[in-house]
């Protein structure tokens, strides 16, 4: 009978912590923070298609960096949670807090308990209204939480972008403003990231219902330009 | 409520409803009801030059008492159609809030629309599972139109309570004042109406069903409750306001009293 290798408790969640953190450095980093019509999310990402930052709910986003086929899938759970939940009781009844918990239960459980940890980091950003603040809630691999009310950075390279966009952010700034400075932030000394290498949408005040709305490239180009 | 992982053996999919059985949750049928349950009777969708005019009545009824004066039977599905109903008013309005998340939960988990006509086998889906229901007699029959994108045109699509469901060209109508507003309809369409016409036909219709059907609403001017009246176009869905579908009653209302309630060969 041979017996499995002891291997201490301290170095097995170092060891999966370090999987983690690799896996997700190896993406590329997002940038989520308010300005005076709502919340601004921005990604790089070069695809049209594989989506960063989605649709959860009227006033509920999610984003994701990492692994995308892990994300994803946390991505549409958190759909799934929502929509049951809003036809359930009411669409006023989802937000965003007990979403991130749920997240995080999650990330921590599979974290503990799985061979692999799921190498993403998560946001959830909700719209304030009425009763309920703007919040961004920050889910890291293992099921770390936290809140911010103005930014959030997620990503390999997220303390660098966090010190540059720490600098630059401004409170009730608009829309193109802050899409200058996460853009600038996301793309660090040296380089100009342009309107077809980001993902960018909007949790916009105004609407009546669904404020989650994407900005295409030609919007993007034009809110870009000086 | 936990956070809904299924592995990649029973994902339930895009579909809202196969989550909601996933998850546990049942249409309950109802035993022995007690009394009568409250009905909702006249809608009609008619084609025009920018779409689709579609447009209910106000009243629900139980047995011979009237339930409910100010009732909603016109409700947007998305942001491109829109579905009125007919039939017992609970489970109609239920199956519409229904229908309304699974076309939104489709479009945020797979990132796209369905297409129109994907719209109109949801519904009839949901209609079909309906059925044993329906054979209680808690029939639910609702009206489906919208504009399609692909197509750049307005379509119209009739059910009726097995399912089935047919593509009407120009217009179709539902309830128990449904005949009388069809053949309304009948006599004043013509291919391209503007706007302004066609809502003054879909009025007239729900005026002469509201005159000839007891389960039907006419407008209530003294409470000032007035059908609902919406479009939807390439815009999108959009309810009348609210003052111009009380205008066009008005117009209505004042050349019948000229006639002292003869229709006058007038068709609009």
């Amino acid at each position: 009978m041979s017996m499995p290798f002891y291997a201490p408790p301290e170095q097995v969640m170092k060891d999966r912590a370090e999987y983690a953190q690799k896996g997700i450095a190896r993406g590329r980093s997002l940038v989520a923070c308010v300005y005076d019509g709502g919340v601004l999310l921005v990604a790089e990402n070069p695809s049209k298609t594989l989506h960063k930052i989605s649709e959860i709910y009227d006033r509920i986003a999610f984003a994701g960096v990492g692994k995308y086929n892990e994300y994803d899938q946390l991505r549409v759970a958190g759909v799934r949670h929502a929509d049951t939940k809003g036809f359930a009781y009411s669409r006023e009844d989802v937000d965003a807090r007990s979403l991130a918990n749920l997240y995080a239960q999650y990330l921590g459980n599979v974290f503990t308990h799985e061979m692999k940890p799921l190498e993403v980091e998560i946001l959830v950003a909700e719209l304030g209204s009425g009763t309920r603040p703007t919040q961004l809630f920050h889910v890291a691999y293992e099921g770390t939480i936290t809140d911010e009310d103005r930014f959030a950075v997620l990503g390999g390279e997220a303390e660098t972008i966090l010190d540059a966009f720490s600098g630059l952010f401004v409170d009730g700034w608009d829309l193109a403003a802050a899409l200058k400075a996460t853009t600038a932030a996301l793309a660090g000394p040296g380089r100009v990231l342009g309107a077809d290498s980001i993902e960018c949408a909007v949790l916009a005040e105004g609407a009546t219902r669904r404020t989650f709305r994407r900005l295409g490239d030609a919007e993007l180009t034009d809110l870009l330009v000086d | 409520m936990a956070l809904p992982m299924f592995d990649a053996t029973n994902d339930p999919g895009p579909s809202f409803t196969a989550l909601l059985q996933a998850e546990g949750f049942e249409a309950v049928a109802p035993g022995d009801l007690p009394g009568s349950i409250p009905h909702a009777t006249t809608v009609v969708a008619l084609r025009y030059a920018d779409g689709v005019v579609m447009a209910g009545d106000r009243r629900a009824t139980a047995g011979h008492a009237i339930a409910h004066r100010a009732m909603e039977k016109v409700f947007p599905a998305d942001r491109y159609s829109a579905v009125a109903i007919a039939g017992s008013a609970g489970m109609a309005v239920e199956m519409v809030r229904l229908f309304q998340v699974q076309l939104e939960h489709y479009e945020k988990v797979e990132g796209v629309t369905l297409s129109l006509e994907g719209k109109a086998n949801q519904l009839a889906q949901m209609v079909r599972s309906h059925l044993p229901l329906a054979m209680q007699g808690f029939v639910v029959v609702p009206l489906f139109c919208g504009f399609d994108l692909a197509r750049q045109t307005g379509r119209i699509f009739g059910y009726d309570a097995t399912g089935g469901h047919y593509e009407e060209s120009d217009f179709q109508t539902n309830g128990s004042g449904g005949p009388d507003a069809r053949t309304t309809i009948k006599l004043g369409y013509r291919d391209g109406l503007t706007r302004a016409e066609a809502i003054e036909l879909a009025v007239l219709a729900l005026y002469e069903a509201a005159d000839a059907d007891a389960g039907t609403g006419g407008p209530d001017v003294v409470r000032g409750i007035y059908p609902i009246v919406a479009t939807v176009t390439v815009d999108g869905y959009t309810q009348v306001e609210e003052i111009e579908v009380a205008e066009r009653f008005g117009a209505v209302i004042e050349r019948r009293r000229e006639l002292r309630g003869d229709a006058g060969g007038a068709l609009r």
